[in-house]
Formats: structure tokens, C-alpha cells, sequence
């Protein structure tokens, strides 16, 4: 079946029927062009999503202290709930087996200052954990770390634009900045995918703010997170156990709504991905929609070249050609325009991708791309039911007594 | 060559089976030119198809050329129709997007000759019927009386025992008629045994013997002194 005389006569068919050889190719082509093209926009899409929401780590809770707002325990309501460094290591030691890290969150605004150039920023106190909290990225220098807490050291962690604002092209690391009055030596500095506001951070130690702000031990907000193998079950039952676990320690009422917050980026998280799971069906969806159109296309384009041939392959059958030869030369001449016009309309597909990047970020789709492996086996699924779809009117055809076939006008 | 001993022959059409072939019994000779004659519906060209395998026959025995036919599943008959027998149809049948010359070699390839001696001796044939000059041309660059030749030449390269032809001249005036009858003497006059179907009479003039068919069954059969064509080219 596939010596090279046969494959001559094959050729020469292709090349003489062209606008037949058009239709069957052009259609495969169209689809699995469609596809890859689709299915990559709906990658980008999701590219998109997991841009927006991706930035923070998402297995961390974030506990803000409040104010009472019923009476409780000999308490009285309006009472300003305030945590402190033992909050920490109490969460540290009673739920040590659901948490991966705690740090603290003290957050001020203040004039930072360096020669000539100043301006106003948000410092965060922050322990070193918190570096994986933000997923903030250290570009030069470090971080704080657990020397600097327990030495209350007088360093700080600028974001990128801080550096820009302040610096110029210069770098920061090791020079001395002014920050609400206090000198602080620039230690590192970091960028985050967060966006502008995140750069213009300036991260220092929390003991070093309590130091500045009176020696107290006072924290603005805790950051929890939790370990990931725990899951989402994991995550909603430590969520309940640290609002247990505040309401007792600062005596407030469980109906008080307003007396601790907890923030569970979990339940974000569960929702964003069910989010992008629903993208991901709808993108399938549409992919596999598209690939049975381009089948429906293939198959009825077979079965009118079969019908369009129906008389030469009489002729041919009264010339002596057996019906196995008559399957075999329509077959693989389907299979044959299928497989290069499919690849070719894959091809044209991951380039059309590639060549959009990042041209279509208005519009969220956000460097659109497809699993080669997904993209040829979707080309090889439609070459094969074309020729599937081929090889049921070729049968009949071969089938047609040669006397029937002739008639055929 | 050819032994047919009662042949009938019927077709279903709808509930009631029409008896086209009545009991035929009919034997050919090499070398012979016989015309099948007799009106349309007669059953000359179902007769035709039988001899040619394009029909099955429904009883009685068919031999060719000492090999009983029957029972054939379509590749054994495709591989005898190539072996045995040439076709050559009032509506020429050539395939269009071929030229003439891969028109005459298209048997040949269904016989598994090699590419080169398949050009060899479709230009061969394609001499022998005047043609060697339109050998790449389409068929449709080609006149009605061109395109028979082209048919003949066809039916002549897988070298058969057998020509058939199934009114070669219905399409084509008379003096075009007239040529290709001149080929088809030529051809017997090599030695090759044809069978003709036509209704007109001075064709059947021009073989050497004529079979006329009414009604399913052969009415008369009898030998005749041939009419040269060549008198009116």
C-alpha cells in the first residue's frame, strides 16, 4: 500500500482535483487552527485570573483586633481589643499543628528621607516570615530576619520604587535613610507582583517599631498561615479555632461581631479556583465543540468526495482495480491532505500564540499559549476521525458494482 | 474463448422481478467480431455486463477462456476483468483530470507494471490508434472520435483476451463511426476476438458475425461477409 508507485498516483490526484484537496485541507486547517486558538485565549484568560489573584501567598489568615460591641464577662462594650507578642507565641503553641508561620503586621506612614529626596510611605513591622506572606522578592541585599528581631536592629527592606523615588540609579543597600525622624540602614531591597503600591513599601523589624514606639509590645494585626497539606476542611477549622481562641483570651462575647476579624484568603482561594475551573470547562467546552465541527466538516467533505468520485472509481473498478486498492488510494489521500494541513493549521495556531504575548493584556487575555501535547492530539483525534469518516463512503463506494457506478452521471 | 451455457438473468425492481435474460447459450471463438444486435430492452447490454463481469448472472454457467466464472467476490473479479477482458463504452469513461497517455496506462498500473513500461506501452497504443501526439492532452481537449481511440487504446494495453465494447460508435457520427470501426477491424484483424453492442445496423455489418436478441433470448445467429470500413474513411 505504500510503495512509491502508489504514492504517485497519489500525488497526482492531489495535484489534479485541487479544489478538492482545498476543501478537505482548508476545513481541517480552519479547525484545528480554531482550536489551538481558542483554547490558547482561554489559557491567557486564565493567565489573567491567576495574575490578579496569585500575588499574595494563599494560605494565610489575616486577624485584625476591634472593638466590643456587647458587654461580656464584667466587660464593658466599646472596648478596643488590642494584641501583643504574647498573642504569638500562644497561637505558635496551641495550634502548632496546623500552622506553618506567624508574623506580625505593624503598619505607619511617616516622611522617609535620604539627602535632598523625601517622601511619604507606609512602613510595615513585620517578622521575617512575613517575606513569604507577600511573596515579596528580594531583588538585592535580604531580608529581616531572626537576628535583626531579637537584636532590634535598625535596618530596613525598601521596594523597588522607594529605591527609584530616593535613589535615583543608585543603589541603596548599605546607605542610611531617615524615616520618621530615626536613621535606618537600607539592608535590601525587593519588588512584588503586586503592583506599584506594594513597591512603595518600606519593611523594618516589629521589635524595632516597639522599641521606637515605648518599648511596648503591641501588634496591629497577626498574619496565620497554615499548612498547605491541610486543605481547605484544614483552613475553615483553624479559621474557627483562632476566633475561639481570641474571644477567650480577650474576653469577648461569641455574638460580638466586632470584636476580632478574621480574614481566610482560603475561602477566597476555594472561590478563585472554582473560578478558573469554571474558565477552564468553558474553554473545554467550547475547544471540544470546535474539534467536533471540524470532524462534522471532514466527514461531509469525504463523503462528497467520494460521491463526486463515484464514476472514476467505476471506471477504475472496470479496469481492474480491486476495492482494496480503491479504500486504500481515497484513504490515503484523506489522510495524507488531513495530516499536513493539520499540522500546518497547528502550526500557524501555536504562532498566532506565540506572536500575541502579551498585545491582548486589555482585553485579559494574558500570554496566551497551548500544550503542545494537547494541540498534536487534537490534530491526530481529527486526522483520525477523517479518516474514519473517509473510510465509511470509500467502503460503500468500492462496495458499488462497477456497472452501478458507471451509470453515475 | 467464451461458453455460455443458459444464462438467465433477472432484476428486482420494487416487488415485481423483471426476466431480462430468458436461457441464453452462445459461444465465441478466438479471433471472432461478433455484433450482439436488438432493440433497447433486449438485454444485449445486460448480456454484455455478464461477459464483461460487471454483472453477476443469476443462472446457468459462464467460462472464459477455459476458467469457470462464478462465485466472484469483487477483488477476484477486478483482478480477471484486468487479466481478461477490455471495456470500451459508448460514454468513453475516461477519467478527466488524466491525460491521455496516464488514461491508457491506468490498467497497467492496477497489473503492477513499473512506471517506466507503463509510459512505454501506453505510447505504444496510443501509436497504434493514431494518437501519439495528443498524448498529454486532457480528454476534454480531445474530439468524441479521439476519445474512443483513446478508450480502445485503453481496453488494448492490459493486452486482454477479450474486447467488449458496448456501443462504441453511439456517440459519434457517422464517419467518425466509420474510423473507429476501421481501429476495431484492425484490431481483429491481429487476432483479437471482440464483441460488440450496437443497434445499428451498418456497424454490425462491419463484424464478422451477428447475434440478434429479442425479449431475453437469442432470435438469430448467423455468420456474415464483413463490410470493410476502410472504404468509407
Amino acid at each position: 500500500m505504500f510503495s512509491r508507485d502508489n504514492w504517485k498516483e497519489i500525488f497526482e490526484t492531489i495535484h489534479k482535483n485541487k479544489l478538492r484537496t482545498f476543501l478537505s485541507g482548508f476545513t481541517v486547517a480552519l479547525g484545528i487552527l480554531i482550536f489551538v486558538v481558542l483554547f490558547g485565549m482561554g489559557n491567557g484568560l486564565v493567565n489573567t485570573f491567576n495574575e490578579f489573584f496569585g500575588d499574595d501567598a494563599t494560605n494565610v489568615l489575616y486577624i485584625f483586633p476591634g472593638r466590643t460591641t456587647v458587654p461580656y464577662k464584667g466587660y464593658k462594650s466599646n472596648r478596643v481589643i488590642e494584641f501583643d507578642n504574647s498573642d504569638l507565641e500562644d497561637i505558635k503553641k496551641n495550634l502548632a499543628m496546623f500552622v506553618d508561620y506567624t508574623t506580625p503586621r505593624i503598619s505607619r506612614g511617616g516622611l522617609v528621607k535620604y539627602r535632598n529626596e523625601s517622601n511619604n510611605y507606609t512602613t510595615r513591622a513585620v517578622g521575617p516570615s512575613h517575606q513569604y506572606a507577600e511573596k515579596t522578592i528580594m531583588m538585592k541585599g535580604r531580608f529581616i530576619n531572626e537576628k535583626d528581631i531579637k537584636n532590634k536592629t535598625k535596618y530596613v527592606v525598601i521596594g523597588r520604587l522607594v529605591e527609584k523615588d530616593l535613589f535615583g540609579n543608585k543603589n541603596a543597600v548599605g546607605e542610611y535613610i531617615d524615616v520618621a525622624g530615626s536613621a535606618f540602614m537600607v539592608i535590601g531591597v525587593f519588588q512584588d507582583d503586586g503592583g506599584d503600591n506594594e513597591e512603595r513599601l518600606i519593611y523594618m523589624p516589629y521589635t524595632t517599631r516597639q522599641l521606637i514606639e515605648k518599648n511596648n509590645d503591641k501588634i496591629d494585626q497577626i498574619i496565620v498561615a497554615f499548612k498547605p497539606e491541610i486543605g481547605y476542611a484544614g483552613a475553615m477549622a483553624l479559621d474557627r479555632s483562632l476566633d475561639k481562641f481570641f474571644r477567650e483570651k480577650k474576653y469577648i462575647s461569641p455574638n460580638d461581631q466586632n470584636g476580632v476579624f478574621i480574614r481566610n484568603v482560603a475561602d477566597q482561594l476555594k472561590q478563585n479556583q472554582q473560578f478558573a475551573r469554571v474558565l477552564q470547562i468553558i474553554v473545554g467546552f467550547v475547544a471540544f465543540g470546535t474539534i467536533i465541527a471540524g470532524i462534522i466538516g471532514i466527514s461531509n467533505i469525504m463523503v462528497f468526495v467520494v460521491k463526486e468520485r463515484t464514476k472514476e472509481l467505476g471506471i477504475r473498478k472496470a479496469l481492474g482495480a480491486t476495492p482494496k486498492s480503491v479504500i486504500g488510494s481515497i484513504l490515503l489521500e484523506s489522510v495524507f491532505i488531513t495530516t499536513i494541513s493539520g499540522f500546518f493549521g497547528m502550526l500557524l495556531g501555536v504562532f498566532i500564540l506565540n506572536s500575541l504575548g502579551e498585545k491582548l493584556k486589555d482585553y485579559f487575555i494574558t500570554n496566551p499559549y497551548i500544550d503542545i501535547t494537547m494541540a498534536i492530539s487534537a490534530t491526530l483525534v481529527l486526522i483520525l476521525f477523517g479518516a474514519i469518516a473517509g473510510y465509511i463512503p470509500a467502503k460503500r463506494a468500492a462496495d458499488i458494482k462497477p456497472i452501478e457506478a458507471l451509470r453515475d452521471e | 474463448m467464451i461458453e455460455i451455457k443458459d444464462l438467465h438473468k433477472s432484476y428486482k425492481m420494487g416487488s415485481n422481478s423483471l426476466h431480462v435474460l430468458k436461457g441464453i447459450n452462445f459461444s465465441v471463438e478466438e479471433g471472432e467480431l461478433v455484433a450482439i444486435m436488438g432493440s433497447s430492452g433486449s438485454g444485449k447490454s445486460t448480456l454484455l455486463n455478464i461477459l464483461g463481469m460487471l454483472d453477476v448472472l443469476d443462472e446457468g454457467s459462464y467460462t472464459l477462456d477455459g476458467v469457470p466464472i462464478k462465485d466472484l467476490n469483487e477483488t477476484k473479479a477486478a483482478q480477471y476483468r484486468n487479466k481478461f477482458l477490455g471495456f470500451v463504452f459508448q460514454s468513453f469513461n475516461l477519467i478527466n483530470y488524466k491525460s491521455a497517455m496516464e488514461n491508457v496506462a491506468l490498467p497497467l498500473y492496477y497489473q503492477k507494471v513499473g512506471r517506466k513500461e507503463r509510459q512505454e506501452k501506453a505510447l505504444k497504443y496510443l501509436e497504434q490508434v493514431g494518437l501519439r501526439e495528443w498524448a498529454d492532452h486532457l480528454p476534454s481537449e480531445l474530439s468524441g472520435g479521439q476519445k474512443q481511440r483513446v478508450a480502445i487504446a485503453r481496453a488494448m494495453a492490459a493486452e486482454p483476451k477479450v474486447l467488449l465494447a458496448d456501443e462504441p460508435t453511439g456517440a459519434l457520427d457517422s464517419t467518425t463511426s466509420y474510423e473507429v470501426m476501421d481501429l476495431i477491424q484492425k484490431i481483429n484483424d491481429a487476432g483479437n476476438t471482440i464483441l460488440i453492442v450496437t443497434h445499428e445496423p451498418d456497424i454490425a455489418d462491419m463484424c464478422k458475425r451477428i447475434v440478434h436478441l429479442k425479449d431475453g433470448v437469442i432470435v438469430e445467429d448467423k455468420k456474415i461477409t464483413q463490410v470493410r470500413a476502410s472504404q468509407y474513411v
